[in-house]
């Protein structure tokens, strides 16, 4: 067996009587793009939700590098190394661009609330150090001349690319983007391909939740389809592309879902 | 954030410092140094709650309690037990540290309503206590004879001198404020504000950098009341009532408080009004704050420091007008 | 002999305590009135109540005519205070936050208090009672008549209350608006207009309250924030939004002050309910009867 980043076993979660998800079970290997697909409602975000620990699975396990992560509050979990963005963006409005991305390192910086307030040298190599890594960050995602502006006047496009700058910000070993392709133009959604290549090629394995089917089929190294909270399928965008069940869950779907 | 204009405190200081003479030539002034020891003493609240409310996003209604408890133990500490001042402000602070983390980890637990009314509850619980420990506080008269400050063998028991010496501390704390919020804990704080989810999700502890606003805002309140019970050498319960802790809510209301610069011009167009401008009201002042309050919320949410931004606004394309 | 008078002090207390807990129950129900079709915690509840018994006051020795005419007048007066604090101060906030909310309803409150102490001064006011100060004798424990009219009027709120919200188009378009604003809108409810009726029902009970309880406690301008704090409490041991919560939340309350201000020490009988207040806050923040069978019931 290859090497594991993610293990996802027996993943249940239940909201009152309602099944979000039932026992689903997937791998993703190290530094590959693995997609979550499915029809509204499947449970895709549910399972990011329990991934980043946003709130607790109901049963099953999900272990990160061979770690559990049952009961581990989200901001530990961002310390192990898993990252996210929003399907919603989730910026910090008011605060810059360049802010925002620095935001993303607080989980790999140290210094007390004291020496921040006394501004001792430590503090002061701690923020150049920051500034430096949201500013190359920043380069890495295109977003370099905007670093001063308020993260809420760019446009969409743009903001949900800083979010997954900001994501990268805290230096994760595996990001989940949550439809980052939603609302983006073709030629952006192009760009936005060409970035998730890019992060893998810095060493991030890339989970991705997304209804674009030509980008996830282009990007995707294996692809999990979920429906109704349940995996019906598991296997390469082509098996996927083939598989019956798959394509009888979207026929439904295809007229008012693009 | 645009950085924390540090230039400004060089002519706050410089205004300062010419005070005395700037207070003969401004009418509207008057003679006043003394209101402006206790605008200098309520902006260390107020830069405080200015971190806690605007920039980490909790409300607190009981921050009274937190100067009482400051106030107390040094009068407490000084006049019924002859320990050192400077040793009592300490006790102080640590007391008021302790007592905000304990109300602070379950309290800031809660959001919107249910902090406001927990914090409202604690204040008044730590007031109805003060008016009752008859034995230790003297009860509704209070103590008296509380001994002055002396710094390094200086007295500071003139009114300008404990003006330059109060003044010198609210621009350390504001310095220290400022170095705070431009640093990943003040980034953090205003993570938490914007967007609790997402600063998780970067992560960031979000109930221990609410408790350590908290703590901070505490301390700083604690601090503020040493410093008052060292200058009018008294203190009773009434000074840290209800009112008071709305009265520090509406300081950093008027000011805006998402801006340092704000809650200090909140604490002294508050204190000039109670005690200079509104003096031949009296009645009427409670009203007057309800009205001023009432206005700003409805006008001006972003407070007087808001104010520049709005004109800009109003004079290029008219306000972005945000839907209800 | 020494049971007999601890069991009628018990018996006394408990009276204290449901008369004072019929009151917050009331404000606990106008605190709901206005969450439920809002979302807006009206920090000013309780200066409706301190106006209610004021206003009446005031109608009483000027028209000195009998008490349940002036009643309904005091009443509207109040309900008309409510209007006015829905139009001036909460609808023209631009930037409804939370946060802004609780700002404009404490300047009202503020606005409310100022006002009444210039109006009224700060000395108490007292109105007659309504059926005489001629003591009843209960298992030893007397009782004034007006402790029964409290109760009663707690009823009198709970019963119309029920009729309202369960018989009357009015009443079912206020909880249609609580449940789905947007949805309500769409089946062409005036949410604007039901947000007005709101204030100004929930006005109406807290002037109602001040009423009753006037000849019991008299009333001054400074009464409005405790009450408000203490029907808030009623409020959260009930369960936010809950009215059958909100008197079960009222009468608990009421009775742990009056049982600690009895047994314990009657200078810390606010402390008892406002740790008690706390300590269900940290403990179980969604209400302590907010199980099972009241949650369901959200209304009556």
């Amino acid at each position: 067996m290859s090497q594991m980043i993610l293990e996802v076993k027996g993943l249940t979660k239940r909201f009152g009587g309602l099944m979000a998800l039932t026992e689903v079970e997937f791998g993703v290997q190290a530094g590959v793009v693995k997609s979550v697909i499915g029809p509204n409602g499947a449970g895709k975000t549910t399972m990011f939700n329990l991934i980043t620990g946003i709130f607790p699975p109901t049963e099953g396990s999900i272990n990160f590098r061979g770690q559990s992560l049952h009961g581990l509050a989200p901001h530990r979990i961002a310390s192990l190394g898993i990252s996210r963005t929003f399907q919603t963006v989730e910026l910090f409005g008011d605060m810059s661009v360049l802010e925002n991305v620095m935001v993303g390192q607080h989980c790999r910086s140290r210094g007390s609330l004291l020496a921040a307030g006394l501004r001792l040298p430590s503090v002061r190599r701690t923020e150049k150090a920051i500034t430096d890594k949201a500013m190359e960050l920043l380069e890495f995602v295109g977003l370099a001349e905007h670093a001063g502006e308020p993260a809420a006047s760019l446009p969409l496009g743009d903001q949900k690319v800083l979010e997954i700058a900001r994501g990268l910000a805290t230096e994760p070993g595996l990001i989940c983007l949550d439809e980052p392709a939603g609302g983006l133009n073709e030629q952006e959604t192009q760009e936005l391909s060409r970035l998730i290549r890019a992060i893998l090629g810095r060493g991030v394995t890339v989970l991705l939740v997304e209804h674009d089917m030509p980008l996830v089929m282009g990007i995707s190294d294996e692809i999990v389809v979920l429906n109704f909270g349940q995996k019906i399928a598991e296997g390469t965008p082509r098996q996927i592309q083939q598989d019956p069940t798959v394509i009888a869950a979207y026929l439904g779907e295809e007229e008012d879902d693009a | 954030m645009k950085k924390i204009s540090r230039k400004g405190l060089l002519i706050l200081a410089a205004g300062l410092a010419a005070f005395p003479w700037l207070a003969k030539v401004v009418p509207g002034l008057g003679s006043y140094p003394e209101v402006m020891i206790y605008a200098g003493i309520y902006s260390l609240i107020t830069m405080g709650l200015s971190v806690l409310v605007g920039f980490a996003g909790q409300i607190s209604l009981g921050h009274a309690a937190f100067f009482g408890i400051g106030a107390y133990a040094s009068a407490v500490g000084t006049a019924t037990y002859n320990l050192d001042p400077w040793l009592c402000l300490i006790l102080g602070a640590l007391l008021s540290l302790l007592v905000a983390l304990a109300i602070g980890v379950p309290t800031l637990k809660l959001k919107g309503h249910y902090l406001a009314m927990a914090t409202l509850a604690f204040g008044i619980i730590v007031f109805i206590i003060f008016n009752e420990e008859v034995d230790i506080t003297g009860g509704p008269d209070g103590l008296s004879r509380i001994p002055g400050l002396s710094l390094f063998g200086l007295k500071l028991n003139t009114t300008m001198s404990y003006f330059y010496f109060v003044w010198t501390v609210v621009l350390l704390v504001f310095w220290f404020c400022a170095n705070l919020l431009e640093s990943r804990i003040g980034r953090a704080f205003r993570a938490v504000h914007g967007s609790e989810v997402a600063a998780m999700a970067m992560g960031i502890n979000i109930s221990s950098h609410k408790v350590q606003a908290f703590v901070l805002s505490a301390v700083l309140a604690s601090l503020a009341g040493s410093l008052y019970v060292h200058y009018i050498n008294f203190i009773n319960p009434s000074t840290c009532n209800l009112f008071f802790s709305v009265k520090l809510i509406i300081m950093i209301v008027m000011g805006g408080t998402h801006s340092l610069w704000g809650a200090i011009l909140g604490a002294v167009l508050i204190t000039f009004l109670s005690n200079v401008w509104l003096h031949a009201f009296q009645e009427w002042e409670v009203l007057i704050y309800g009205a001023v309050l009432l206005i700003i919320v409805i006008f001006l949410p972003d407070g007087l420091a808001g104010l520049p931004e709005k004109i800009k606004g109003w004079a290029g394309r008219g306000q972005p007008g945000k839907a209800s | 002999m020494e049971q007999y008078t601890l069991a009628t002090q018990l018996v006394q207390y408990l009276i204290a305590g449901l008369t004072i807990g019929s009151i917050y129950a009331m404000v606990a129900i106008g605190f709901n009135i206005i969450y439920n079709v809002t979302e807006i915690i009206n920090f000013a509840q309780g200066e409706f109540v301190m106006l209610g018994g004021l206003i009446m006051a005031t109608l009483c020795h000027w028209l000195g005519v009998p008490f349940f005419l002036v009643l309904p007048l005091a009443m509207l007066a109040v309900t008309g205070i409510g209007v006015m604090l829905d139009r001036l101060a909460i609808r023209p906030v631009r930037q409804p936050t939370v946060m802004t909310l609780i700002m404009a309803t404490i300047a009202a409150s503020i606005l409310l208090k100022g006002a009444a102490m210039l109006l009224w001064g700060k000395d108490p006011y007292d109105v007659a009672a309504f059926s005489g100060r001629v003591p009843i004798m209960f298992l030893g424990a007397s009782i004034q008549p007006q402790n029964l009219w409290v109760m009663g009027i707690l009823g009198v709120v709970v019963a119309v209350l029920t009729h309202f919200f369960g018989n009357t188009i009015v009443g079912k378009a206020m909880i249609a608006c609580a449940d789905n604003p947007s949805a309500a809108r769409l089946v062409g409810i005036n949410v604007r207009r039901m947000v007005l009726l709101s204030f100004a029902l929930s006005a109406g009970i807290g002037a109602l309250a001040g009423i009753v309880i006037t000849p019991l406690s008299l009333m001054d301008y400074d009464r409005g924030a405790m009450l408000a704090v203490k029907g808030f409490g009623a409020l959260i041991l009930g369960g936010l939004g809950s009215f059958p919560g909100a008197v079960l939340g009222g009468l608990l309350l009421g009775g742990i002050e009056s049982f600690g201000a009895g047994l314990v020490s009657s200078a810390y009988k606010d402390v008892f309910a406002l740790v008690f207040l706390l300590l269900v806050l940290f403990i179980k923040p969604s209400g302590l009867l907010r199980s099972g069978a009241v949650a369901k019931m959200k209304r009556f």
